[in-house]
């Protein structure tokens, strides 16, 4: 069950805002993480780095893919999650908690309403365009 | 003749369509580096047209003695690698990368990795680059994709065919190469200090540098990992069976020419590239990378392995465009080492640098030559300062059959008269007095 909090990009990243904090916080869909299979490796931007939202922060790679990890909104990454890249089942296990990724400090929080719902996401997954 | 499957008629109808000639489509290649047409006499028979070849192979030198170098080496190869390279199960393979069938190729790939980490003490190398060159220019391009940033600082001291391959290979890319001059032969350390910021992907440095000079760069390692920079460390192989290694002075990446390790000079090539890294820079290691594994019965076996950096399943964010390697020269390589060992390596370079200095002793002897760089230690090689244009005295011994060396002037504008001499185990006593003796009655 996909918690609703949550936004989707059509490549797979998820976003979670933290109004308190002001900041995103961005993982991979479970769904992506599946298609990948065994994943091998994560690589993570540096803390102060700036993304720009549909380009790459990161590089996912399993054993038979690696694929760019895209921002879903752009501002700068305040924190890393090392933990992920060093216990990589986490992000089967737990793809939208402990998987967490990367928190951005947005730009334009507007950014977000372009990504999709749950429910869009749940759809947009059984189309052709999301088998990649 | 090659085997060109369009007609002439084809051709001309395609430049016609192109607007262009011939000569256009080659315009990038300088006309110095075209070859010539070759002037055969037609019909020949051939046993005529052997004749005739062997003829033209005539007029070179079999007998020159030979003390040209820098960054190429005449080193013996014994009988053994030849014999155990040209196997056919090695020698005919092309690109014998899957693993149910070739556990041999796999494996000298895999021992070839490991010796030249053991060599230059590091974590991972890859299966081989094309050459010393090209293993420079994939070494920069790490670093600026480690580091996120465009400023490579290159000290002068660096091979020039190195540094000018690297130029080649790069003023369309979105970065900047500069040069630090070298200060009485070695890397110029205030000069380095200054150019260093938080900009900077990496400081390339060469050891022994291409006057032979040798240098402990400990301290710039220093001074780049303050910044953030990386440092690449080109190397001489054989030299390194006496000296301090890349890797005990901080080396982030270390790489090199790997043609005196077994490979013949045969007029520039193929030859061999290494490159070497640290486990935190693995997955940015360009090319090809065998790793050791077990099989589903817990068998060691030997696979391709990191492949997911590469331009067949990455595409255009690949790690590098390179796709190949160099994996006769690499197995050559390994069987050189093996036959030689840990102490025939380190007893190899020691004769190398007790002839060298023998050869320095005689030389300087003579009045009116010394060392450009006295203050320096040398491993095999020295630039040796003349009365006269280094050229000159080139032709002069070239006529006795002596190649006497590289003149530096080739490279560095204000060492004219500056003769760089490389000497390896090949040479005797007696061709190294001969050598003094005609290059004295030549001054």
């Amino acid at each position: 069950m996909i918690p609703q909090d949550l936004k989707f990009s059509k490549s797979h990243e998820w976003a979670r805002f933290d109004k308190e904090a002001n900041t995103v916080t961005v993982g991979l869909s479970a769904f992506a993480v599946e298609q990948l299979g065994d994943i091998v490796f994560v690589e993570l931007p540096e803390v102060g780095q700036a993304v720009t939202a549909e380009s790459p922060f990161g590089v996912i790679e399993s054993v038979k893919a690696a694929v760019d990890l895209y921002a879903p909104i752009s501002g700068e990454v305040v924190e890393i999650n090392q933990t992920v890249a060093e216990q990589l089942d986490l992000l089967s296990s737990d793809p939208y908690g402990q998987a967490w990724m990367i928190k951005i400090t947005p730009r334009d929080l507007a950014q977000l309403d372009t990504l999709m719902s749950p429910a869009d996401y749940e759809t947009f997954i059984k189309s052709p365009e999301a088998q990649h | 003749m090659p085997f060109i499957s369009n007609t002439d008629q084809q051709r001309q109808e395609m430049l016609a369509e192109l607007g262009l000639t011939m000569d256009d489509l080659f315009a990038d290649i300088p006309d110095f580096l075209r070859c010539p047409p070759l002037q055969l006499p037609d019909g020949l028979t051939e046993q005529d047209l052997r004749r005739h070849l062997a003829g033209l192979a005539e007029q070179n030198s079999a007998t020159m003695l030979s003390f040209l170098g820098g960054g190429f080496y005449d080193h013996f190869i014994p009988a053994a690698v030849p014999a155990l390279v040209s196997r056919s199960e090695f020698y005919t393979a092309y690109t014998p990368y899957q693993p149910e069938i070739s556990q041999g190729t796999l494996q000298a790939m895999y021992e070839y990795q490991s010796s030249i980490c053991r060599l230059t003490n590091m974590d991972v190398s890859n299966a081989s680059l094309y050459d010393g060159g090209s293993a420079i220019y994939e070494a920069t391009m790490l670093a600026v994709r480690a580091t996120g940033r465009k400023r490579v600082i290159i000290d002068e001291g660096v091979n020039p065919i190195y540094r000018k391959m690297l130029e080649s290979y790069t003023p369309n890319l979105d970065m900047q190469i500069v040069v630090s001059p070298s200060r009485v032969g070695l890397a110029d350390r205030s000069r380095i200090t200054e150019l260093l910021n938080d900009r900077t992907a990496a400081v390339v440095l060469q050891n022994p540098n291409f006057f032979g000079c040798l240098d402990d760069f400990a301290d710039l390692a220093e001074l780049a990992h303050n910044c953030g920079a990386l440092l690449i460390v080109s190397c001489y192989p054989i030299s390194l069976g006496l000296l301090k290694t890349p890797g005990q002075m901080g080396a982030d990446i270390v790489i090199g020419e790997g043609q005196s390790l077994g490979l013949p000079l045969s007029f520039g090539g193929p030859f061999l590239g290494f490159i070497a890294t640290r486990t935190k820079f693995m997955r940015r290691i360009p090319g090809r990378v065998a790793g050791r594994t077990v099989d589903s019965q817990g068998r060691t076996g030997f696979v391709l392995t990191l492949q997911a950096r590469e331009q067949h399943i990455r595409r255009d964010r690949a790690v590098s465009n390179i796709c190949t390697n160099q994996a006769l020269c690499a197995l050559t390589a390994l069987v050189y080492l093996s036959l030689l060992g840990k102490q025939g390596l380190r007893g190899l370079a020691q004769l190398c640098a007790d002839k060298a200095e023998y050869l320095r002793h005689r030389l300087t002897a003579i009045p009116g030559l010394k060392l450009r760089f006295a203050q320096q230690s040398f491993f095999n090689e020295f630039a040796l300062e003349l009365p006269l244009a280094a050229e000159c005295v080139v032709s002069r011994l070239l006529e006795r059959d002596i190649a006497a060396g590289l003149p530096l002037g080739r490279y560095y504008s204000d060492m004219e008269k500056c003769l760089l001499i490389a000497v390896t185990e090949k040479h005797t006593k007696e061709q190294m007095d001969s050598f003094a003796r005609t290059l004295e009655e030549s001054l």
